[in-house]
């Protein structure tokens, strides 16, 4: 018997070697941790249950069916992070380059599949050369396999990807179905076609870093949602993230204890919106004062900076908060925000998170640009988004609030549940300059008529009242109430029950 | 009877709103911390108080503070608080009785004083002959000189030219100092250690002063070494009794500007005290002051001390005497300009303790005090209490704007001895905070904290000398660094323990104990052990311990607990996964770990930071009005490159040198940030 426990912790202790000595030191040197190691640091001390340590590939081709490593280059199990329960799978780079076989698939598939059952996050750890070539279309299935589970496991888990090394190829697209991807700075990077090719194909001539590393993603494509410095910061990271996600579609989100009082006044929000309406001020500074001890989860910070989307707490609760942003572009919408605000809205809707939207839009960002690119199309992702999605909304109106725009932005039309605007909000058809020039076209050629009928236009819209006469604002609060009147709102929603009608699921326009 | 306790009476029933107040309205021509000040005082003298305010100001907070506000014009001063007209206007708007000046503005202009005597309003200030006989320095030194005041070996005259220039500094011994007549703020002020020197600086100083002040009269005068500078606050009332309130020494002063002030000076005893005293008071006699005023001298190593100038209005380090004698200055002159005697005499003139003031200035001491601007998103003062006083003029969410001068707030402490005083500013310094516009108060603290300074070894040059480059930021001591580094693993400690309590674990968690931690602090780490005390924690690393009793909770933007029995204040912010923490000047960032994650993060890489040479960065938050070159563009030194419209002035970058434009990073319209890249060379 002791020999039988003996030859266990052995083959244990293979598994745990990896790729050996080398391989390791090797990742090491390239600045990365290992796969166990970036486990080790995600979950809570002890808690790493591992499964599958004993799977090894079925491949005799090539030699491979001399080399082969326990675990296959992928660690499965399942671990805490602050005590709640998670899904993880790290690829091993060590072992293979990390590339993925029918087994190592077959590992990953396995976690996600309870995962789903039990209702608790998947996070994946990615770093793999790619498919495992030597065992061909295996190993392609291997990927579909995955692919099918991302689908099947979105808007019923959460899944997130921290890109922490190479993912090339179609490699890339199990991230791209997970809600949200982390990358690391300067050691990971993601295209569906690399360097080599497209020196070949369009004589561009490029480096990994340029072409997919963690900078490329998180500030050109929007493909990364957030990038860290190194693989210990983005894993420390991660934990503060998956503390604000709740655990499925099934059941409520964490709340965590908080001495921030509910009706905290700030009376600097008072002062916020300068008296010039065209000089920009920076919303994320009334996101700091409302949401509890300022801790505000931006994603996306350095992508489509005109609107502004992340995480925050009320009262313990997490609430998804979308805002335009002044200070670029006068926070109009364009292509880049509808698109990272939209998908933003629906993983919110999808885990019962609610969306807190604070609005100051003058419009759409005209142009070729924008209309060539399908700016229809992509600013009514944003629009469905809003609409369709049936969690708590409260939106507040702190300036602008112009034409479609103001629809967009979870309007009460949009089955927004408390709308409220500031004194300071103008909720129009357009500036009082533009409506103007449109309705007294005939005055155009009397610059002091057109100066007093702006006058009587800005008199009469310029406000929130007109809206608020028609009960498309529920009430015009005070800037420095602004939390208190959230927080009791979203108690009052606390059990709100909204359903749409019965579908096989809507076409949101993509 | 009790000799000192006359004159608390008769100030009290002139605050009791019962009585009837001196004057029924005062209007206070000034902003800032000034106007607020003058107000509060007011107010409790049971005086109704009016505002003036300019474009820029109408949300300000003297505005607020006061019962009615009257606009005086746009934003640029000499537009609004500097035109006379405009004020009188409001002054007959409101029907105020009277007029307090506060500092700088009108308050010392001869024209300002005698339209309000015009108009029937009374001036909270010294009359007009006396405003205007002090005004000019030479003119001024001459009267001093005629009143027995001591003055600066040197030919009270215009001199005519260089020539002779050296023939007076000849007879007066060198070094010299060439100074404008109408002079401030140190322009056309030159030093000369010889003949040759002093042609070039006769020259330059004569170009400057014209152009500064469109006057290009100088005078020459010996120049101290080692100045300090020392002045005399005076009181006088309108029926020839004139008091001196001992002195305030502002030797710590960067470029002409105080930043320091105390009363006592360290360097004074109570004989060259009442020497410098006395003439101060002579001097005021002769020019039939009245109201407050103060006297400045420079006062060399050996306690000799000669007239600078007299400064006939409310100084802005005027706390720091009211708070060593007890006196309400702004009190007092109203209640003089309301024709009442004063009701001390000299003897019953104490000074107790000492009390040192520091000026908060927005600017930033990493960028050469370059003054800042922008929104106070985070303003918390110290709690004001015993021993520690805040003037401001400004609040959360208010703008620090471009038109006027970037002193934020003055914060004062007072205590049983200069030590005391120190370690009390010290402590409030820690306390307040500022978030938004850079501001100086890690450089106060540096400051406070400087071994030079506390030993009262002080001069004019003290900055200069001790600060050479600029200051970046305050090393930490071994104590400090322990105390931080202590406070940091506290903060993580019971952040761990906090997000233990979300809700939805698995099983319940560990909510007490202790725990290991590895500190580290750039490439060092420092591990620890927290362990939990009866009312803290203790912290156990590096073979010593110390205990921290605090009710520190997560998210507070402040630390106040104590250390090994003594209070500490620490500012936090959190960076990331690190804490900033900031305190007594020092500026340092942790990050906690566990121990084994310390240990993975000794394999992270050390990444160097971009070499930012090759980019053309924002050198101030602003908006890219135009771009003039674009991506493969040659260029070459001195081009045109972009503007950057920022603070309302468009500002030109230019090429430094030749080079080829790689890319560009910003577009036109773009918000930018300080710093960020607008285009990137080859």
């Amino acid at each position: 018997m002791r020999e039988i426990l003996r030859q266990l912790e052995e083959k244990r202790a293979a598994a745990r070697a990896g790729g050996g000595k080398r391989r390791v030191e090797a990742q090491h040197a390239k600045g990365r941790l290992t796969a166990r190691e970036r486990v080790e640091l995600l979950t809570d001390p002890g808690s790493f249950e591992e499964w599958d340590m004993f799977v090894e590939h079925r491949s005799n081709d090539f030699g491979m069916h001399e080399q082969k490593i326990p675990g296959d280059g992928v660690i499965t199990g399942h671990g805490t992070v602050n005590g709640r329960l998670i899904f993880v799978f790290s690829q091993d780079f060590t072992v293979f380059g990390g590339s993925l076989s029918e087994s190592h698939a077959e590992k990953i598939c396995k976690i996600m599949d309870q995962a789903m059952k039990v209702g608790a996050p998947v996070i994946g750890l990615n770093d793999s050369g790619g498919a495992r070539i030597q065992e061909g279309v295996a190993s392609l299935a291997g990927y579909a396999e995955v692919f099918q589970r991302n689908v099947l496991a979105s808007g019923v888990v959460p899944q997130i990807s921290l890109v922490m090394g190479p993912c090339a190829g179609g490699a890339v697209y199990s991230p791209a179905m997970t809600d949200f991807i982390f990358m690391v700075k300067d050691s990971s990077y993601m295209f569906v076609t690399g360097p080599d090719v497209v020196r070949t194909v369009t004589h561009e001539n490029v480096t990994h870093e340029q072409l997919g590393g963690a900078s490329a993603h998180s500030q050109k494509s929007g493909v990364a949602d957030l990038a860290f410095v190194n693989d210990v910061e983005a894993l420390l990271q991660l934990r503060r993230f998956i503390d604000f996600l709740p655990p499925s579609n099934r059941e409520a989100g964490p709340v965590r204890p908080t001495s921030d009082p509910a009706d905290r006044l700030e009376a600097s929000l008072d002062t916020l919106i300068p008296a010039n309406a065209n000089k920009p001020y920076d919303m994320k500074e009334l996101i700091e004062k409302v949401v509890d001890e300022a801790d505000f989860f931006e994603l996306q910070p350095d992508y489509a900076r005109n609107i502004i989307i992340g995480f925050g707490r009320l009262e313990g609760e997490t609430v998804g908060i979308v805002a335009n942003q002044p200070m670029v572009l006068a926070g109009c919408l364009d292509i880049d925000s509808s698109r990272k605000a939209a998908r933003f809205v629906r993983f919110c809707d999808c885990f019962n998170i609610p969306i807190v939207t604070f609005v100051d839009v003058p419009g759409f960002l005209p142009g070729t640009a924008q209309e060539h690119g399908a700016i229809i199309k992509h600013g009514a992702k944003l629009l469905f988004a809003y609409g369709e999605a049936t969690v708590p909304k409260v939106t507040v109106i702190t300036r602008k609030a112009y034409g479609g725009a103001y629809d967009v932005m979870s309007s009460k039309h949009l089955r927004g549940d408390v709308n409220y605007a500031w004194p300071t909000a103008e909720i129009a058809v357009m500036g009082p300059k533009g409506a103007v020039e449109i309705i007294f076209r005939a005055d155009s050629g009397t610059p002091e008529q057109i100066a007093r009928r702006t006058e009587e236009y800005r008199a009469k819209f310029a406000n929130p009242f007109v809206a608020g006469a028609r009960g498309f604002i529920d009430d015009v609060i005070m800037p420095h109430s602004t939390r208190r009147r959230i927080c009791r709102s979203l108690a009052m929603l606390r059990g709100k029950k909204l359903d749409n009608p019965w579908k096989k699921h809507d076409n949101i326009p993509l | 009877m009790n000799d000192s306790a006359k004159p608390a009476k008769a100030e009290k029933t002139g605050a009791s709103p019962a009585a009837r107040p001196l004057f029924a309205k005062i209007l206070v021509a000034n902003r800032g911390e000034i106007a607020c000040r003058i107000m509060r005082t007011a107010r409790a003298m049971g005086i109704r108080t009016v505002a003036v305010y300019s474009e820029a100001d109408a949300d300000a907070a003297h505005v607020r503070e006061a019962d009615e506000a009257f606009p005086i014009g746009p934003a640029p001063s000499v537009k609004s608080y500097l035109v006379i007209e405009n004020i009188l206007k409001a002054v007959e708007a409101s029907g105020a009785e009277a007029v307090h000046p506060g500092y700088g503005f009108l308050s010392e202009n001869p024209a300002f004083a005698r339209a309000l005597e015009k108009a029937g309003v009374v001036f909270i200030g010294p009359p007009t002959s006396a405003i205007a006989a002090m005004g000019d320095k030479i003119e001024s030194k001459k009267l001093a000189q005629k009143a027995g005041v001591s003055v600066v070996p040197g030919h009270l005259g215009v001199i005519k030219d260089a020539e002779e220039a050296v023939k007076i500094a000849r007879s007066i011994g060198y070094p010299v100092m060439i100074k404008a007549s109408a002079g401030g703020g140190g322009k056309g002020m030159r030093v000369a250690r010889n003949d040759g020197e002093l042609g070039e600086a006769f020259r330059t100083a004569a170009g400057e002063a014209r152009s500064s002040f469109g006057d290009d009269r100088l005078f020459v005068e010996k120049f101290i070494e080692e100045p300090r500078h020392i002045e005399i606050q005076v009181l006088a009332d309108a029926h020839g009794r004139c008091l001196y309130l001992g002195e305030r020494e502002c030797s710590i002063q960067r470029r002409h500007q105080k930043v320091i002030e105390e009363a006592p000076s360290p360097f004074l005893d109570a004989k060259t005290r009442a020497a410098m005293g006395e003439q101060a008071v002579a001097l005021a006699k002769a020019v039939r002051y009245r109201s407050a005023g103060t006297v400045e001298f420079i006062v060399d190593a050996k306690r000799n001390f000669y007239f600078l100038e007299m400064n006939t209005r409310l100084q802005v380090e005027h706390p720091v005497t009211e708070l060593v004698t007890g006196i309400d200055l702004v009190e007092q002159m109203i209640r003089i300009a309301a024709g009442e005697k004063l009701t001390r005499r000299q003897k019953d003139v104490r000074l107790e303790g000492s009390a040192i003031e520091a000026r908060i200035y927005a600017e930033d001491p990493s960028r050469g005090f370059l003054p800042s601007t922008g929104r106070i998103s985070r303003y918390r003062e110290p709690l004001s209490g015993p021993g520690v006083r805040v003037d401001s003029g400004v609040y959360e969410g208010a703008e620090i704007g471009i038109y006027y001068d970037p002193m934020i707030a003055k914060l004062i402490a007072h205590g049983e001895d200069r030590r005391q005083a120190s370690a009390t500013l010290i402590a409030a310094l820690d306390a307040f905070q500022i978030r938004g516009p850079a501001h100086n108060i890690s450089f106060l603290a540096a400051l406070l904290r400087h071994p030079r300074f506390a030993a009262g070894r002080l001069s004019t040059g003290f900055i200069a000398e001790e600060f050479p480059t600029g200051f970046h930021g305050l090393t930490p001591n071994e104590e400090d660094q322990r105390l931080l580094v202590a406070v940091a693993a506290v903060l993580h400690h019971r952040t761990v323990r906090r997000e233990a309590q979300l809700s939805g674990r698995l099983s319940p968690a560990r909510l007490s104990g202790g725990a290991d931690y590895v500190v580290l602090m750039g490439r060092e780490h420092l591990p620890l052990t927290v362990a939990e005390t009866a009312g803290g924690h203790a912290i156990i690393g590096g073979g010593a311990s110390i205990e921290l009793i605090d009710g520190w909770q997560p998210g507070e933007t402040l630390y106040q607990g104590r250390a090994e029995g003594k209070p500490v204040t620490v500012q936090v912010d959190r960076a990331g996964i690190a804490w900033r923490l900031g305190h007594g000047g020092i500026s340092l960032v942790l990050t906690v770990l566990s121990p084994r994650a310390a240990e993975l993060a000794r394999l992270m890489p050390v990444k160097q930071p971009p070499d930012m040479s090759r980019y053309l960065l924002a050198p101030m938050p602003g908006l890219l009005v135009s771009l003039a070159v674009g991506a493969g563009e040659e260029v070459k030194a001195g081009q045109e490159l972009a503007v950057v419209e920022a603070m309302k002035m468009e500002n030109l970058l230019r090429a430094e040198r030749d080079g080829r434009v790689k890319q560009l990073h910003a577009g036109p319209g773009d918000s930018l940030a300080v710093d960020q890249a607008i285009l990137e060379f080859e």
